[in-house]
């Protein structure tokens, strides 16, 4: 370990850090603007020179490597001062270069108030301008509809162009012209095309790129800020929510190195207008084919007595992909009054189920696995789609040549190149042992990874591909002490969860598909839809469907009975992520108007049927929870699943694998929930999103 | 330079034509597989040649994919390099004139008013027919010939009002006026006629052969030790040439005592580096027989404590002559400094190095070294020995 | 005074035959192969023995540079590269080489090549020379048509010698930027370290050196390093092109000894200062990027690295430019401070705002629309930008005018004054200053 005397003391430095890195470890901060942790060294701003003895000029501390420092002429450790006189000057020069050409537009600013520009100028410049020449303006662009621009502001440290190229994978952005008169830009103002792109606000220093959405809608000080988990995908990325007034205004991503770093999606981002639209906000009853408002009483009273009198084995109950755990104990619970065994957590019509073993159903990897995996099977997971932040997290590792990417099914444009197999599992035939080109890689691997999508694990084969994904795991000896290859890729926030509390139809019973089929045949009568509108509901027959939730979509179309819940943001809950780590949501914000929290409708529900549940509140509800499955208690560990799960799913026989090319799980990555298609910013994405590709296919000759 | 952008009327499509694509093709080749986008300029560049001088959009586009590089990656490219012109230029013309200051100071103010006058007011605005158009560029790299323009491939230097109009006029006309200097004048040569390479003598060529190592060493630290120039002049014998007589000749009479005149044929360079080849082989010491041992300065074994002074600080010692000073048993400068007239003429002898000791005062020298005291050339020799980088 | 005999480029107006014969009848060419079998050290130790100091103008030691690369591979392939972007205002010594003498060249790069373990070597040649590049074109394929270079040539060292352009950006003078050109990006520097010799072109080592100073090996490696060494000054050694533009009777590109009396040569090669030696005002003796160094100072130096420094400026790339009394000096730098301006890369703070700052300063000052306290400022802006950057440029565009207001403050003060005393000379309402 090199040791640093900084400011005149001595300390001891990892190998590698920067003399940055060294500094902030000595306690001393440098101002920096280009740097970031996780984007590659500019080291183009100069906010960040610090004086090394012997050196005739400053260096630029975020890019000087501790290792590249030249002791003194005894040996001393190498001298660095962040304090002194010269280095305040340079700052000083720095940041009024910065500022010259900098707009004083601060009161109409967005990032005013949490704009790094503005509190470092405090910091470390002087305070007053020498600059008397005309100041410069630069044309805004247009790259979209989630970032605005004011390009005038913009300070050319690049942290934007870095991050598209580095970390999202798209090639877009880029700085044109040279001199004074540089710019960033895209490709002629083209919109950028990634599923990450609102991180680069979060990046820019100051403010040139802005979010679009929220524009001057809000200043950081007035919001109330709290922190929760999103649920626009199974990683459950750590996500603050800002509101004001009752309102969401805005939603970051939190840093979590063992989930999502500190990027969201743009989904995750920019989803919080669907929060306030199409939203059910009272309970509503069906008569004569219209629907009409009523109260709770009402509603529930309706709701009760249908169930009541409906057969068991004629009822069906379907969770959707938002659900918290909670909520999906109080349906079991409700279930279990009833005796109805017709249960569903997957509305995609996955086979998977913690009966062929816990670790058949988690990404037993983790995400931050990643980071060691050295090879990477995606059979049916298109991983940019269903999980960008976790995707960009494998293309990191491929863009430093540590993983190679073999692809089954659909060859997409992941952000790094794939090794295309085949399109059906039945080409997993090509890695058997013994064959080359990826089976080889595979061979050679340290830490390989098997992940399985959920296109591959639907209906009648999904059994199958589970276990011949086992196969391949044990076979290319994925699974052993530390290390286990073998990962489900869910795409729904909910499904973990609801596979651990057991949602899930027991032999003999229905599961979703059947739900929906049998239904199509008059031969359900009772439907309880939690939230779940990702299933057929054109023909569901003359059931009587109730619907729970908080948007009005699919599911609350086809509805008799409306029961308002909450969205997300407006409540307490626990989620299980896709790796089973168990997260809270906390409440930002109250439901609208009368609709509640949904363990609380199901609580009320099972009074109306006269079998009350236990609990009078969410703390009770937990302590229950808890008790019949202690791994939701918990919060924010990780416990890894037995690997033995996946060595005894090998065992099993099966049949031939099938022929038939699997289909693409995410069609549109900004339609994939009822929040999403309620939100006005990512039906404009994906409006633009289908243009260009007509546009692609139109235009390729 | 303000803002470039790209032009509003922009073709549909590029296409390279196919003698382009052949050569792109084999220009790709000259970069290492899988960096192909280093080819980005030189493609760029070909493609604004076909276009009538200006970069398109489209072409853009096209090189970008034949690299397989992101198109804002080529769009970059293309407005950071002032020379891709970014809306179309004139067809007859298009001037630019270096405005930097070398040019500014013999005139280049004038050519840009003639430009605005005769052209359009604006840079890179067409003519009305057309035909012109032209932009101040920054220095072109002919500063001796100040000042000048450049009008695609060619540039016209040593002008003035009058001959840029003249040139104006001759692109109107469809003529190529001959480029280069406008005034009579051969390229950077002074216009008063040449100052320099006037007695340029006919080069002699060395020759010198191959694998044989011991001849090289020789050769070359005589070459060193006397500074012996390798051209002979061709119409005068000189003092210079018995010095290299002196080289080859040294100890074995047999060698030709004209072998380094102007007229010596190749094989008699030849069988003089044969018999210095003998010679050596003959031992190391052969160079010492010749002359009286009493003369031999005193010498040492191996350096005193086991470390010598560094010889490369006297002027006129290299690294070869030190090497060869060591094996005579030269370690100190206090040693050179003390020797007598007659020792100097027996290392002169053994080094044949004809009263370079005396003419480069090595006793002065290696007495100041000796002191302690660096003279101006160890100065300048210590960076050698010294390498500020690599600590 | 430097003799023919000792000058190295012979057919340095292209009055002889320029082709591969006519070059070997100068000398090129001529027992290549020797220098090659004794080796790499032989070569290098050769070359540093000459005192060669780069000619590009930062004057860094090129043996020593050269002693920089990796002794043995690591797998990775060496790099020569050779800096023909040539752009200094003032400079135009290479162009000759390139066209006239291109053999000096592409030997020299086969020798330094070999003696830091390169089969490749790519020149970079600024884009604006096309001729030159055509010449140089020439010279390689008759080289390669000779097999005096290419594979399996009769040097017995496989060696590739292509010619990369630039497109118009004087950053790719600087050598990472330069690389980074070659690599298909933009002409931005890169930060060091690492420097090219570690990772360089494509991550490989890498070696960037001035056409002049791989020009000149062949010719020292031939005659010794001893002789090259002889001539000139200590430190200061050997011969070099030098390029003196600007007012002077007769403009031009020759080879002359470096330490030569600074009047000599104008006198010797030049016909004089225009006007006589009364009226000559300042001369810039490096290329823009030095200081300018008053007629009084002048007088008396010598054309060396030290001397000049010695004088607050450089030798930098040898361009000498000359003033005479008519000169505007505030308009002479200001123009200097555009083409800086339009030649920052626009990567790094400092660079990118202070030389449009200084720039529209100085273009104010030009007309004395300034305040004398402007002046200390500019000065200081101009401290701010020196030494803060990444590449040297940002000291190239401080130093013209650190140079101006070191010497010419008074001339400075006085338009100021001037101004004041009578803002609108003409009657008309005064000129706005343009953004741009």
């Amino acid at each position: 370990m090199p040791k640093l005397n900084i400011n005149g003391t001595e300390i001891d430095v990892e190998n590698g850090s920067t003399v940055l890195q060294a500094c902030e470890q000595a306690g001393f901060e440098i101002p920096r603007f280009c740097y970031h942790e996780r984007l590659s060294i500019a080291g183009n701003c100069r906010m960040c020179l610090v004086e090394v003895k012997g050196m005739p000029k400053p260096i630029a501390s975020c890019a000087m490597n501790v290792n590249d420092l030249r002791p003194g002429p005894e040996g001393q450790p190498p001298e660095i001062c962040t304090i002194t006189p010269p280095v305040k000057k340079a700052r000083e020069g720095v940041m009024e270069f910065l500022l010259i050409n900098h707009p004083l537009d601060c009161p109409i600013c967005d990032q005013g108030g949490e704009c790094d520009l503005q509190d470092q100028a405090m910091a470390y410049g002087d305070n007053s301008s020498r600059y008397d020449e005309n100041k410069r303006a630069v044309e805004d662009k247009n790259i979209g509809p989630l970032i605005k621009t004011q390009m005038t502001r913009c300070i050319h440290c690049t942290r934007c162009v870095r991050f598209m190229t580095e970390i999202a994978g798209v090639e877009e952005l880029g700085l044109i012209g040279r001199g004074e008169d540089a710019e960033i830009t895209t490709y002629l103002e083209k919109g950028i095309t990634s599923e990450l792109s609102g991180n680069v606000i979060d990046l820019c220093p100051v403010g040139a790129l802005t979010s679009k959405p929220f524009a001057f809608t809000a200043r950081p000080w007035e919001l109330t800020k709290t922190e929760s988990i999103d649920v626009m995908d199974a990683i459950g990325s750590n996500i603050r929510i800002d509101s004001r007034s009752g309102e969401v205004m805005r939603i970051m991503p939190r840093n979590n190195d063992a989930v999502n770093e500190e990027w969201i999606s743009d989904k995750s981002r920019f989803v919080w207008d669907g929060l306030r639209s199409q939203r059910l906000d009272r309970p509503y009853i069906r008569e004569e084919g219209q629907l009409r408002e009523a109260s709770w009483d009402e509603a529930l009273e309706l709701v009760a007595s249908n169930m009541s009198s409906t057969v068991p084995r004629k009822a069906g109950m379907i969770v959707g992909d938002l659900a918290t755990a909670e909520v999906i104990f109080s349906l079991i619970l409700l279930a279990e009054r009833l005796e109805w065994k017709n249960i569903d957590c997957r509305q995609d019509g996955t086979i998977l189920n913690k009966t062929f073993g816990e670790a058949s159903t988690l990404f037993n990897s983790t995400i931050e696995g990643i980071d060691k995996a050295d090879a990477i099977l995606l059979i049916g997971a298109n991983t940019r789609l269903e999980t960008p932040v976790l995707n960009a997290r494998i293309r990191g590792r491929w863009a430093n040549g540590l993983v190679d990417v073999g692809v089954i099914g659909a060859n997409e444009d992941l952000t790094f190149e794939t090794h295309h197999i085949g399109n059906s599992p039945a080409d997993l035939s090509k890695l058997d042992h013994g064959a080359g080109g990826f089976a080889e890689i595979l061979r050679n691997a340290e830490n390989p990874m098997i992940i399985i999508g959920a296109t591959a694990l639907k209906g009648e084969d999904g059994l199958t591909n589970l276990i011949a994904a086992a196969k391949l795991a044990e076979g290319y000896d994925a699974i052993k002490p530390g290390w286990n290859g073998f990962n489900i890729l869910h795409t729904a926030a909910s499904r973990v969860a609801g596979l651990e509390l057991g949602f899930v139809p027991e032999e003999g019973s229905l599961g979703t598909s059947e739900i929906v089929a049998q239904a199509k045949n008059n031969q359900i009568d009772f439907l309880y839809l939690l939230g779940a509108d990702e299933i057929d509901t054109s023909n569901l027959g003359d059931a009587f469907v109730v619907y729970q939730g908080s948007h009005g979509d699919a599911g609350a179309s086809c509805a008799d009975v409306i029961l308002p819940g909450s969205a997300y943001t407006e409540k307490n809950g626990t989620y299980m992520n896709l790796e089973g780590r168990v997260q809270h949501t906390n409440r930002a914000i109250f439901p609208p108007n009368d609709a509640k929290d949904d363990w609380a409708i199901l609580r009320a529900l099972s009074g109306a049927i006269g079998k009350p549940f236990g609990f009078n509140n969410l703390n009770e509800l937990r302590t229950q929870m808890y008790n019949s499955n202690p791994k939701l208690a918990a919060v924010n560990s990780l416990e890894k699943a037995d690997s033995q799960d996946v060595i005894k799913l090998a065992a099993k026989d099966i049949g031939d694998l099938s022929e038939q090319a699997l289909s693409v799980c995410v069609e549109d990555f900004y339609d994939t929930n009822p929040i999403a298609r309620a939100s006005k910013v990512m039906t404009e994405m994906s409006a633009i999103k289908q243009q260009s590709a007509e546009k692609a296919t139109g235009t390729h000759d | 330079m303000s803002v470039r952008r790209i032009a509003q009327e922009q073709p549909e499509k590029f296409e390279f034509n196919a003698e382009n694509m052949i050569w792109a093709e084999e220009l790709i080749k000259k970069y290492p597989v899988g960096k192909e986008r280093s080819a980005v300029i030189p493609l760029l560049w070909r493609a604004q040649e076909q276009n009538d001088g200006w970069t398109s959009e489209p072409a853009m586009r096209k090189v970008a994919d034949l690299l397989g590089m992101a198109y804002i990656r080529v769009y970059e490219v293309a407005t950071f390099y002032t020379m891709f012109q970014l809306s179309p230029v004139g067809k007859k013309a298009h001037i630019q004139v270096c405005g930097t200051t070398p040019c500014m100071l013999r005139g280049s103010k004038e050519l840009i008013e003639i430009c605005k006058k005769r052209i359009s007011k604006t840079p890179h605005t067409l003519s009305e027919d057309g035909d012109f158009s032209w932009e101040e560029v920054e220095c072109l790299g002919a500063c001796v010939n100040a000042p000048m323009i450049q009008i695609f491939k060619d540039t016209y230097e040593d002008l003035d009002e009058k001959a840029l109009e003249e040139l104006l006029d001759a692109f109107a006309r469809g003529e190529q006026p001959k480029p280069g200097p406008q005034i009579e004048r051969t390229l950077s040569c002074p216009e008063s006629g040449l100052t320099t390479l006037t007695e340029v003598p006919e080069y002699v060529p060395l020759n010198l052969s191959i694998g044989a190592s011991d001849v090289a060493e020789e050769t070359a630290s005589e070459k060193e030790a006397s500074g012996e120039i390798l051209t002979a002049v061709s119409d005068t014998t000189t003092e210079k040439k018995s010095d290299a007589t002196e080289v080859s000749s040294k100890e074995n009479e047999a060698s030709p005592k004209d072998s380094s005149s102007a007229d010596k044929t190749t094989e008699d360079l030849k069988s003089a580096a044969a018999s210095a080849l003998s010679e050596k082989s003959s031992g190391g010491k052969a160079a010492t027989d010749t002359v009286s041992d009493e003369d031999r300065p005193e010498y040492l074994d191996g350096p005193r404590d086991g470390k010598g002074d560094d010889l490369k600080m006297i002027k006129g010692v290299g690294p070869k002559l030190e090497a060869t000073l060591n094996a005579l048993g030269f370690y100190h400068f206090d040693q050179i400094s003390n020797w007598t007239p007659k020792n100097i003429a027996w290392v002169d002898n053994s080094l044949s190095f004809k009263g370079r000791i005396d003419r480069e005062n090595w006793l002065e020298q290696a007495k100041t070294l000796a002191s302690g005291i660096e003279t101006e050339f160890s100065k300048r020799a210590n960076y050698d020995d010294a390498p500020k980088g690599d600590k | 005074m430097l003799q023919d005999k000792d000058r190295i480029f012979t057919n340095l107006y292209g009055m002889k035959d320029v082709g591969l014969e006519g070059a070997r009848k100068r000398g090129s060419w001529d027992s290549t192969k020797y220098f090659i079998d004794k080796g790499r050290d032989w070569i290098i130790d050769e070359v540093k023995s000459s005192g060669l100091r780069g000619r590009g103008g930062a004057g860094f030691p090129t043996g020593l540079k050269w002693s920089f690369m990796p002794k043995e591979s690591d797998g990775r392939p060496h790099y020569l590269v050779i800096n023909a972007d040539e752009s200094e205002p003032g400079t135009c010594k290479d162009r000759d080489i390139l066209r006239n003498d291109p053999h000096h060249l592409v030997e020299g790069a086969l020798l330094a090549s070999f003696a830091m373990a390169a089969h490749t070597c790519y020149i970079y040649v600024r884009g604006e020379f096309i001729r030159e590049r055509e010449a140089l074109q020439r010279a390689i394929d008759e080289a390669y048509e000779a097999k005096l270079i290419g594979k399996n040539n009769v040097h017995g060292w496989d060696f590739d010698c292509y010619i990369h352009h630039g497109a118009g950006a004087y950053i790719c003078g600087e050598e990472t930027a330069l690389i980074e050109s070659i690599e298909g990006k933009k002409g931005q520097p890169r930060l060091k370290p690492p420097f090219p010799a570690n990772v360089g072109l494509y991550g490989a080592p890498t070696t960037v050196n001035n056409v002049e100073s791989i020009a000149v090996t062949p010719t020292i490696l031939r005659r010794g390093g001893g002789w090259f060494a002889g001539l000139g000054k200590p430190n200061n050694t050997g011969t070099k092109l030098f390029c003196v533009s600007g007012h002077i009777n007769t403009p031009s590109t020759f080879e002359e000894e470096m330490g030569i009396p600074f009047k000599e040569m104008i006198e010797k090669h030049c016909g004089g200062v225009r006007g006589g030696w009364d009226n000559l005002l300042a001369v810039i003796p490096g290329g823009s990027s030095v200081p300018c160094v008053p007629a009084e100072q002048m007088m008396d130096a010598t054309m060396d690295f030290d001397c000049l420094s010695g004088l607050q400026s450089g030798l930098g790339t040898a361009a000498v430019i000359v003033m005479d009394k008519s000169t505007d000096m505030i308009a002479a730098i200001a123009r200097l401070a555009y083409f800086y301006k339009h030649e920052s890369c626009g990567q790094c703070t400092p660079c990118r705002e202070g030389t449009g700052w200084m720039w529209r300063v100085l273009e104010r000052m030009v007309k004395g629309q300034a305040t004398k306290r402007e002046i200390d400022m500019l000065f200081e802006v101009s401290k701010q930008v020196e030494g803060h950057t990444i590449c040297a440029l940002g000291d190239a565009a401080a130093w013209p005018v650190q140079g101006l207001i070191r010497h010419f403050r008074h001339v400075i003060e006085d338009r100021i004054d001037q101004y004041a005393a009578n803002p609108d000379p003409d009657g008309a309402v005064g000129e706005p200053v343009a953004a741009e």
